[in-house]
């Protein structure tokens, strides 16, 4: 023990190690009161590290050529050892990314862990998910199948809308007339290498600023306001290691089982995770009859498709994500917390998640004539919710917050 | 709330299946080694002339209990190693002028086309004038493949159209006007095997990621027992 001891003191004089390990983990002071939906950020890590490992190994054996992807793929699934859980396990992890960004989101959202003093982890955090969104669309071509080509077809293509530079802009992306070797080639440079940085990094600001503030919880209450007169440690805060290091094991193995399950006995998930029509090589000359992005991306689709113009559609997309962004600022409510808002603020969430999740399966349906109204309806419930906030967050009739976090 | 990422797995598993019209139902069975081989023979003499399966080496029938002799002696016609794929010789360019359009790779076919739909498509040529072939099917209309199987099944003729206004998912009336070298039992039986071979080459590590899942869900089941305890008795005094 001793010696281990003595190693430590070593790294210690030259690298903060110890002095990390309590900042971060040891004497970090989480609220005591998480619950169900404060286990997805670290889930979502999980994740990440699952992305970069199977993408390690998938790299390996991938070939980022036209004329090659498609089978080297197949090669994967059949000739390289285990290819075919590290191949699973990437497209899966995918999907689950996005379902564990989602819930992370969601929690921000319903207990305003996006209110001040925590704006910049709300935005360091839109800026993960923007760059998750670019990872996920690049390494969706890299397959070749028709969904991925044609896919990338039409996203590349929506660029093409904006005035003047559209047409410059999509050719100057694809680098071809058409999506094309050179695409897949600067897209598996992308996905591989540049956004994984940027993700990582984003990561890393992400928790940074969160250390920094602090965990909100499911009351809304800041705990550093009731500090021990002596130690200086918050009242109602515990140590993160080991209680929340430890609760969070329990959530990784309930998170693995649902995992494994899909990877092991759905990895299509339906056609969901891995669609039938990118099980064909990618053809140029032969559009695929409905064009679907995957389901992560088919609430901004739907908002996509349901404005007639198509270069006001591309920026009614775009303002989907971007109008995010700004929610620490148009939130005026005196409480954090869905526990205690009023019944408006309650009604007008509850609109929101249905008109998300609503043009979440509108975007994977044809459109329709009925179906395009519905996506208008429900895109107009969705700004209006960000649009119209500063004014129903004020009036909303809110309860009072108690000091302390309740037994 | 935990039921909710549960209740994620029972998400309707159909999503895109129902385009097609009538299908019948493919008694697929991966367990069922002896149809697999039947069908790769079957594979092998009628389709793998026109057809490649390109990601399939010949060797890996070996996982289905065939010996590598009985590979040599029964299956290898287009080449002479047992490690080669499953090839043709046949120009793509050629190939595009005769048939109209190459005839695609079936290495993964049974998982662009779900094994239903091979299974009733491989039983649905009927005699057409119309065609360049002769032949139309009333699953892919006016497809370029001709019926290769004519000389098992015999030839059929359609007596009520299921295409244009007619509805869709009606199951379609044949009428055998000459027999083939098969009863009609015995051509069902055959294409069964034929796409239970399809099936099993589309993803030969089916029945081995099913095995180890149940393994991978035993051991996180008692990994969760040991993780919930041991959260339990760290968070004893939290209040």
């Amino acid at each position: 023990m001793s010696a281990m001891k003595n190693l430590v003191g070593w790294i210690d004089d030259r690298f903060p190690l110890t002095a990390n390990w309590k900042a971060h983990l040891s004497e970090y002071y989480a609220p005591k009161n998480f619950n169900f939906w404060y286990f997805f950020g670290s889930l979502a890590l999980l994740v990440l590290v699952i992305q970069i490992l199977t993408g390690i190994f998938l790299t390996m054996n991938y070939k980022p050529d036209a004329a090659l992807a498609f089978m080297s793929v197949e090669y994967i699934m059949r000739d390289v050892e285990w290819g075919w859980l590290i191949r699973y396990m990437h497209s899966t992890g995918a999907s689950m990314f996005f379902v564990v960004v989602y819930l992370h989101m969601f929690r921000g959202l319903i207990y305003g862990s996006y209110r001040k003093p925590r704006e910049l982890i709300w935005v360091f955090g839109m800026m993960i998910y923007l760059a998750l969104m670019a990872e996920a669309f690049m390494g969706y071509l890299l397959p070749w199948g028709q969904m991925s080509f044609w896919g990338a077809q039409v996203i590349i293509s929506l660029f093409g809308a904006i005035p003047f530079v559209g047409d410059a802009l999509s050719l100057w992306i694809r680098g071809d007339f058409v999506v094309s070797d050179a695409t897949l080639n600067r897209f598996f440079a992308f996905h591989v290498i540049a956004l994984p940085l940027v993700l990582v990094g984003l990561v890393a600001a992400h928790i940074i600023a969160l250390h920094e503030v602090g965990s909100n919880n499911p009351e809304g209450i800041e705990i550093k306001k009731h500090k021990d007169p002596v130690t200086h440690i918050p009242l109602d805060g515990i140590p993160f290691h080991p209680y929340y290091s430890v609760k969070d094991i329990v959530g990784v193995v309930v998170f693995l089982m649902v995992f494994s399950a899909i990877v092991f006995f759905a990895p299509e998930f339906g056609g969901w995770f891995l669609e039938p029509d990118n099980f064909i090589p990618a053809n140029p000359f032969k559009t695929p009859e409905h064009i679907v992005p995957l389901w992560y991306f088919t609430p901004f689709y739907a908002i996509l498709r349901a404005v007639p113009d198509k270069f006001l559609g591309v920026v009614g997309m775009g303002a989907g994500v971007v109008i995010m962004f700004f929610l620490p600022w148009l939130d005026r409510s005196k409480v954090k917390s869905i526990r205690y808002r009023g019944t408006l603020y309650k009604s007008i969430l509850t609109l929101f998640i249905i008109s998300f999740i609503g043009l979440g399966y509108l975007g994977t349906q044809p459109a329709t004539p009925v179906f395009t109204n519905i996506a208008r309806v429900l895109s107009v419930i969705y700004f209006g919710f960000f649009i119209f906030m500063p004014w129903y967050t004020k009036i909303d009739k809110t309860k009072p917050v108690p000091e302390r976090i309740p037994e | 709330m935990k039921k909710f990422l549960l209740a994620l797995l029972f998400v309707p598993l159909t999503a895109f299946a129902s385009e097609h019209g009538y299908l019948d139902k493919a008694p697929i069975n991966l367990d069922d080694y002896a149809s697999i081989q039947r069908g790769a023979k079957t594979f092998t003499n009628y389709c793998l002339s026109c057809h490649s399966a390109n990601a399939m080496r010949y060797s890996r029938l070996e996982q289905v209990g065939l010996t590598e002799e009985q590979i040599k002696n029964n299956l290898l016609f287009a080449t002479d190693k047992v490690g080669n794929i499953m090839s043709i010789a046949m120009p793509p360019a050629d190939a595009k002028k005769w048939f109209g359009a190459a005839p695609p790779d079936l290495s993964v076919i049974s998982r662009s086309r779900n094994p239903d739909w091979l299974y009733t498509y491989l039983r649905s040529f009927y005699l057409d004038d119309s065609r360049p072939t002769g032949w139309n099917n009333t699953v892919f209309d006016k497809v370029g493949m001709p019926h290769v199987l004519w000389s098992l099944q015999g030839k059929q003729i359609l007596k009520a159209a299921p295409h244009g206004e007619h509805d869709a998912h009606a199951k379609p009336e044949f009428e055998l006007v000459q027999a083939g070298s098969m009863t009609p039992a015995e051509y069902d039986a055959t294409v069964a095997d034929l796409v239970n071979y399809l099936t099993w080459m589309g993803e030969p590590a089916k029945m081995k990621r099913m095995e180890l899942g149940i393994m991978v869900l035993i051991f996180l089941s008692i990994f969760f027992v040991l993780a919930y305890y041991m959260k339990k008795e760290f968070w004893k005094d939290i209040h």
